[in-house]
């Protein structure tokens, strides 16, 4: 058994040795950064300066847009039974608001609708709907659409609604007619929802089929010979809102108002929030780079910068007052004294 | 020509089970008991399809029932594939390495089962698979041929009926085995070796290789009908290798998955780190944290459903549901929930283990290059409860020691040799001797060149070389040889001596093999010529002593034993009898019955052993060094200054293991350590000695070594009676050495210290290590000269014992650290997604509507955030020269600091934190106009992925290019992802990460996030680690300031006592505080 010789072996033995590898040893070269003061109280300066001045800078973008709010749900039904009222087709329900600007408004102007305590967000509503019936004609699969638009899927005799589901039905339908100073003026109502949604996601084939003619009437009708690729309030609607307070496109106002200019607005209050407590309001708000009125940006931004330069500054003071190097004996045994304390 | 093979059932009870081979039939054997015989049974081990499934355990059940959930579609809350592809795709991972090394294994199969054997069949011989081959055939192999089952030797080349085998392969030992026919089958010519008929009475098949206890009986015409006993020795076992003969051939007993080799490769129980247990805990926690948010969540969904719910027409709520209406919310809410508990856990900690094994598997350092051994771990789950060991049982011999055997000294009728010089083969009084014929040298010389079961091997050139089982045995022919006694030839009857050029022959008659009961062995052999009977005898002193003739003055003798001892040496008493001719044949008699037994034979032999083995002339003692290993002292040194208590598991004296035990440091000489013996004649003694040693222990003041030593018959009475003290001085000692233990015991401490909760590691080298090896938490097996048995029960093997700091401080360690990380960071990452969720829950009417579509949340389970995390197998926190230098940093993982509840409390409270972080920003920057459903939920997404991507890189201790590429890497895919998604018409996600990327306010607001999310992280961690450092710290900051070593050596003092207190009071504090390390509590912050 010992004939094969020694080279034989010694090539055995070699070749059970493992491969040497900077991986295999854990040898990489390996940067180390300690959390040394200069690096904190660097980083957290560095985010007080960065910080501060975006923040101002949001802040003041946000305070040059002039936003109206207008609340209408209250003032704008008179009698007592408001649940009746809206609930009687029969009686007009136009109601006249005045709306006097403080400080002029560059065109073009945003009108919003804005919903309170809507849960366009519910688990039973954010799920009635049916993505491929609204893209394709072609997309009539009864037992899909009922499955995902229940509860409103088809009319009483069973044939299918489009566009079904909750969503659509309760398409929000009060409408707002402008005139400023007492003259009337257009409401652009073109490009209000989003190009993608309008190309890829609403069908130009597909047209309104037996859309609110089942029992109970939700929302707003739509026109039956425009297909859903052109009805944007329907478009707009249906990219649900992530919170029950939320605003949706109305439309714009391509043209200036001036300071102390009034509009007035005729709304016809169509829809229901008062059997569930929600309010409506009328907004009407310009823009910016940071889109609109929001002043959370720039108050945390603000905030957090100073609350970083602070930091930066209490590191640095502590620094000076109780010095300390890292990994310096002299402070380990200082430490040492002071461990009684901390344990 | 049939031999029938019968297995007999347990209990070797042949009676009814002997059956007779068919003599009419054609075929070669009959099998008794005929089993379904599949083909590729040979080799293969049986998979058992649990074994994959056990490792997921109650988790998977869990992820299974949540996946059947979701098939409801009432009340996912998602698509089905959140679950059930992070599901597949775990499951194809893990089933792809399983296959993988299937298919390995079938390979290495299919050429083991393919050889071509020679079998003899109606006495011609011809070539067939291995797998062909059945029980009961007579298989032909050829020198240096490979076994392929287990055979009983019936003829062999050699007219003495010998053979040689070597074993490596079996139980690793290298020397070679002789291998005798049995008596009966002597003097058959091969002609009739095919033709002979017969049966073999065997017992059901085992693992112990050490052990054949089975009979054969020879049909008529060939001998006359008596039964034969058959042992190990009239074996061939598969996968050793014939050497030294031409030819032998053998019946086969066992094949497949019967053989002993084929016994012994059971799959290892699957061992469960504390690391794992504690995991496990934190998972029935967030199960049942999970469970009462799921019932209050539930139940607000409810109320919230019957006060606003039907009020809000556009719900459309039926005005009555069907019956189990009230459990649609809850169970929505939990399937919700259900990845509070990370469904990618398991697989991305089995995937960082394998590395950390591989890490193992390829260290460069735990090489030995004298045995070109790499260290290998063989079981990859458990490397970080190497982190934690908290009691090491070392085995002496081979383990500590080099287990190179070498003739030092020794003391031949109260002349002590060697005594001057320290080498006895030098002694020029011993040479003397030997050159005059000193009848009692002479003697002692026989006894050591002939009183073993060594074998010599003559070289062509003439040169004989001994190949031994015992290191002891060749170390003592080796020096018989150089004092010019040479043993020239054995064979199976016969011993040839050279002695001063003449030559002596002696018949051997029988061995009275060594057992580590008898702990001696002896031979009768006749001196050819004289036709004297001699007994010689060689043993511990305890052995042999108190069998020494009456009257024979030992005196000297003890106390050259104890005097040897005290030098560490192994000492060996020898002896000699003259026998009457009929008290041996008396004996012999019986002899031969006990060896035929079945039932009880160990016993039996030992019983009729002791009866010869009395009033024997001593001799003398021989005195045998065992080096320390390389690096023993160093090694001990630094695992005890880490805190690991040292033990010392010996089956030798009490002396030799003290003295070994100052040798490496294990204990402190006099002045600074205390020895505390327990030990006593009765009892009683033993007893109180205990409870003396326990109030010692207790109170000694710290800074003092304590030690305890007790030896077997000690361990055994005081297991019996008093247990509970014994545990109690176990708990307080951080040393201890117990001597005399027998294999058992050594697995009975084990067993003891390990119900007290510790966690122990076991390494040894020897057969009678692995049952210690196989109890322990860690097995370690060092591959060393007893063989390779303990290397394969453990976990580990290593060259080396000096490796096992490496193994426990660097790997062990790292692998800890890793192993808390990642699994505290998976919880985290599925706390966050999830307590999103919960928080989102309240504004959309605790209805269960989940913010993030199905694709997301699969993605972010399964791709965004567990790349991230692996990084960390390669993160060191600091590097392996400072844990060398300051190993008492193992503290910490030791005593499981860095996973246990309170960190698990603060990373559950920055999974909260950094929830409502991402939330309420989310929510309040994407407010009114902007508050759509799908961006926002992307914006709180890439909050979250933000978030991810800088936590670890907080807790990344170095930064290696791998680590930056996964986790920046990671980050950028993400985007790439989604901006891809976003392309597609058909998905909800259309267009809208591209929306986002160009608003500014997405960006604003991610800068935002993360500086709020980690600031405060940030800030707290840097005055933790200013003003209230850990160890840890203190040594990064150590490490980085000053990078050389000289540097800190200096301040090694100062910062050694500081580290020392800081380390002392963790110990002390380890069961009941627990400091949180790795992550931020408001607790901990100052």
């Amino acid at each position: 058994m010992s004939v094969s010789g020694s080279e034989s072996e010694a090539s055995r033995r070699s070749s059970k040795k493992p491969k040497y590898s900077k991986f295999t040893q854990q040898e990489l070269p390996a940067c180390k950064p300690l959390l040394t003061p200069g690096i904190v109280i660097g980083a957290f300066s560095l985010i007080g300066i960065v910080f501060v001045p975006i923040g101002l800078a949001s802040l003041s973008a946000s305070q040059e847009i002039v936003e109206l709010v207008d609340r209408y749900d209250e003032e704008c039904v008179t009698a007592s039974d408001k649940i009746g009222f809206i609930q009687d087709t029969k009686v007009n329900k136009a109601c006249t608001r005045k709306i006097t600007v403080p400080k002029p408004m560059k065109g073009p102007i945003h009108i919003y609708y804005q919903l309170e305590n809507f849960y366009q967000n519910h688990r039973r509503y954010v799920k009635s709907r049916s993505d491929q019936q609204l893209r394709s004609k072609d997309y009539k699969d009864p037992k899909a659409v009922i499955k995902s638009c229940d509860p409103e899927a088809t009319t009483g005799d069973g044939s299918l609604i489009v566009p079904c589901g909750l969503i659509a039905w309760s398409l929000f339908n009060d409408t707002y007619a402008f005139s400023v100073n007492k003259k009337e003026v257009q409401v652009n109502k073109k490009n209000i929802a989003w190009a993608s949604d309008k190309n890829s996601k609403f069908g130009s084939d597909v047209f309104p089929i037996n859309f609110q003619k089942g029992g109970l009437i939700g929302g707003g009708n739509l026109n039956d010979k425009l297909p859903l690729s052109e009805q944007e309030d329907l478009i707009v609607w249906m990219r649900t809102a992530a919170l029950p307070t939320f605003r949706k496109l109305y439309g714009r106002i391509e043209s200036d108002i001036m300071a102390s200019d009034e509009i007035t607005v005729v709304i016809q209050n169509n829809y229901n929030t008062y059997s569930f407590g929600g309010t409506k309001a009328l907004v009407l708000s310009t823009a910016s780079w940071i889109g609109g009125k929001n002043n959370f940006i720039g108050i945390a931004y603000v905030a957090v910068g100073g609350i970083c330069l602070f930091l930066a500054m209490g590191f640095v003071v502590l620094y000076v007052i109780k010095p300390r190097t890292l990994g310096d004996p002299s402070y380990l045994s200082w430490n040492k004294e002071d461990a009684g304390y901390s344990h | 020509m049939n031999i029938a093979v019968c297995s007999s059932e347990s209990s070797y009870e042949p009676a009814g089970e002997v059956l007779q081979g068919n003599d009419g039939a054609s075929t070669l054997l009959t099998r008794i008991k005929d089993e379904e015989w599949s083909d590729d049974r040979l080799n293969v081990p049986e998979r058992n399809p649990d074994r994959y499934f056990d490792s997921w355990r109650v988790m998977n059940q869990y992820f299974l029932l949540i996946a059947c959930l979701q098939l409801w579609s009432t009340i996912t809350p998602v698509s089905p594939a959140t679950t059930w592809g992070p599901l597949a795709i775990i499951f194809i991972v893990s089933a792809s390495k399983e296959a993988w090394d299937d298919y390995n294994r079938y390979l290495s199969d299919k050429k083991a089962n393919e050889r071509r054997i020679w079998v003899v069949k109606d006495g011609v011989r011809r070539q067939v698979k291995a797998q062909e081959i059945h029980v009961g055939n007579i298989v032909w192999l050829h020198e240096n041929d490979e076994i392929p089952c287990d055979l009983v030797l019936i003829g062999t080349s050699d007219p003495q009926g010998i053979c040689y085998v070597e074993t490596a392969a079996l139980d690793g030992e290298t020397d070679l085995k002789t291998r005798i026919i049995p008596s009966i089958c002597a003097n058959l010519s091969p002609e009739q070796l095919g033709k002979i008929k017969g049966v073999v009475e065997c017992p059901n098949p085992d693992n112990d290789i050490r052990r054949f206890d089975a009979n054969m009986r020879l049909f008529p015409p060939t001998t006359d009908n008596e039964k034969c006993p058959l042992t190990i020795s009239n074996t061939l076992l598969q996968s050793c290798y014939l050497r030294y003969s031409e030819w032998a051939c053998g019946v086969a007993v066992y094949t497949g998955n019967e053989t002993k080799s084929g016994m012994s490769r059971g799959t290892a129980e699957p061992k469960l780190t504390s690391a794992d247990s504690m995991i496990d805990k934190l998972t029935v926690a967030i199960f049942v944290f999970q469970i009462v948010v799921v019932l209050v969540l539930g139940l607000a969904g409810n109320i919230w459903k019957n006060s606003h719910g039907r009020k809000q027409w556009y719900l459309m709520y039926p005005p009555e549901g069907p019956w189990y209406e009230f459990l649609v919310i809850p169970l929505r809410f939990e399937l919700l929930c259900s990845i509070m508990i990370p469904i990618s856990i398991k697989v991305t900690l089995d995937l960082a283990k394998s590395v950390y094994a591989k890490f193992i598997d390829c260290d460069d350092q735990m090489f030995d290059w004298e045995t070109s051994t790499p260290a290998h771990s063989a079981n990859t789950a458990i490397s970080e409860d190497l982190g934690q060991v908290e009691y090491i049982l070392s085995d002496k011999t081979g383990t500590l020691t080099e287990n190179k055997m070498i003739f030092r000294r020794c003391c031949i009728s109260d002349t002590l040799y060697g005594d001057n010089n320290g080498d006895a083969l030098k002694d020029v009084g011993l040479l003397n001797a030997v050159s005059s014929n000193d009848p009692n040298v002479v003697k002692f010389l026989m006894v050591m060149a002939l009183c073993n079961t060594v074998v010599p091997i003559k070289s062509n050139d003439g040169t004989i070389s001994y190949k031994a089982q015992s290191q002891d045995e060749e170390a003592l022919v080796n020096a018989a040889s150089n004092l010019n006694m040479v043993l020239t030839n054995k064979d199976s009857s016969s011993v040839e001596i050279c002695f001063n050029g003449s030559k002596f022959y002696y018949e051997l008659l029988d061995v009275l093999e060594f057992t580590s009961d008898r702990k001696r062995m002896s031979i009768v052999v006749k001196e050819i010529g004289s036709g004297k009977f001699l007994l010689l005898s060689k043993g511990a002193d305890e052995a042999i002593f108190p069998r020494s003739c009456p009257g024979q003055e030992i005196k000297t003798y003890q106390e050259a034993v104890e005097m040897y001892s005290h030098l560490g040496l192994r000492t060996l008493c020898l002896g000699w009898r003259d026998l009457e001719e009929g008290e041996y044949k008396e004996w012999s008699k019986k002899f031969q019955d006990a060896s035929c037994s079945l039932d009880n034979r160990e016993n039996k032999i030992a019983e009729v052993c002791h009866s010869l083995e009395k009033d024997i002339h001593i001799l003398g003692i021989t005195a045998i060094e065992d080096r320390l290993q390389d690096g023993v002292p160093e090694t001990i040194k630094l695992l005890r200054n880490a805190g690991i208590s040292v033990w010392m598991l010996t089956g030798d004296k009490q002396n030799t293991a003290i003295q070994i035990g100052l040798l490496c440091n294990l204990i402190t000489p006099e002045s600074n350590g205390q020895l505390l013996s327990i030990n006593g004649k009765t009892e009683d003694d033993i007893l109180r000695s205990l409870d003396k040693a326990l109030v010692v222990m207790k109170t000694s003041p710290e800074r003092k070594d304590l030690a305890f030593v007790l030896d077997g018959c000690a361990l055994e009475i005081i297991l019996k009676h008093s247990l509970e003290s014994f545990t109690r001085l176990a708990m307080l000692s951080t040393t201890a050495i117990c001597c005399r233990m027998t294999p058992l015991q050594k697995a009975q401490l084990v067993g003891i210290l390990k119900s007290s909760g510790s966690l122990t590691l076991a390494i040894g080298d020897g057969g009678n290590d692995v049952r210690m090896i196989q109890e322990a938490n860690v097995g370690v097996g060092i591959s060393g000269r007893e063989g390779l048995q303990a290397a394969r029960a453990a976990d580990y093997s290593i060259g080396k014992f000096k490796f096992l700091k490496r193994l426990i401080l660097v790997h062990g360690r790292y692998s800890y650290n890793r192993t808390a990380f990642i699994s505290q960071y998976s919880f985290y990452k599925s706390l966050l997604i999830c307590f999103i969720q919960i928080l989102f829950s309240f504004s959309s009417g605790v209805s269960g509507t989940s913010l993030f579509n199905s694709i997301s949340l699969m993605a972010y389970n399964v791709f965004y955030t567990s790349l991230p995390v692996m990084t960390i197998i390669f993160d060191k926190d600091i590097s392996e020269t400072t844990v060398l230098q300051y190993p008492q940093i193992l503290l910490y993982s030791q005593a499981g600091r860095l996973l246990n509840p309170s960190t698990f409390a603060g990373w559950f409270g920055r999974s909260l934190y950094h929830a409502l972080a991402v939330f309420l920003i989310t929510v309040h920057a994407y407010a009114d106009e902007k508050s759509d459903m799908e961006e926002l939920s992307m914006v709180a997404l890439s909050g979250c992925i933000w978030l991810q991507a800088f936590v670890v890189t907080l807790d990344t201790n170095s930064f290696t290019y791998p680590q930056i590429i996964l986790v920046w890497g990671n980050f950028v895919a993400f985007y790439v992802i989604n901006l891809i998604l976003s392309v597609v018409p058909s998905l909800q996600m259309h267009n809208v990460m591209l929306r986002l990327c160009n608003q500014p306010s997405y960006w604003i607001t991610m800068a935002l996030i993360v500086t709020v999310g980690m600031g405060p992280v940030l800030a707290l961690r840097y005055l933790r680690k200013v003003f209230q450092p850990s160890a840890i710290d203190v040594l990064q900051q150590i490490e980085q300031t000053n990078r050389h070593i000289e540097t800190y050596r200096n301040m090694e003092s100062s910062s050694g006592t500081y580290l020392d207190h800081l380390l002392t009071d963790l110990r002390r504090n380890k069961d009941s505080i627990h400091q949180p390390l790795l992550s931020e509590s408001l607790a901990c912050s100052r």
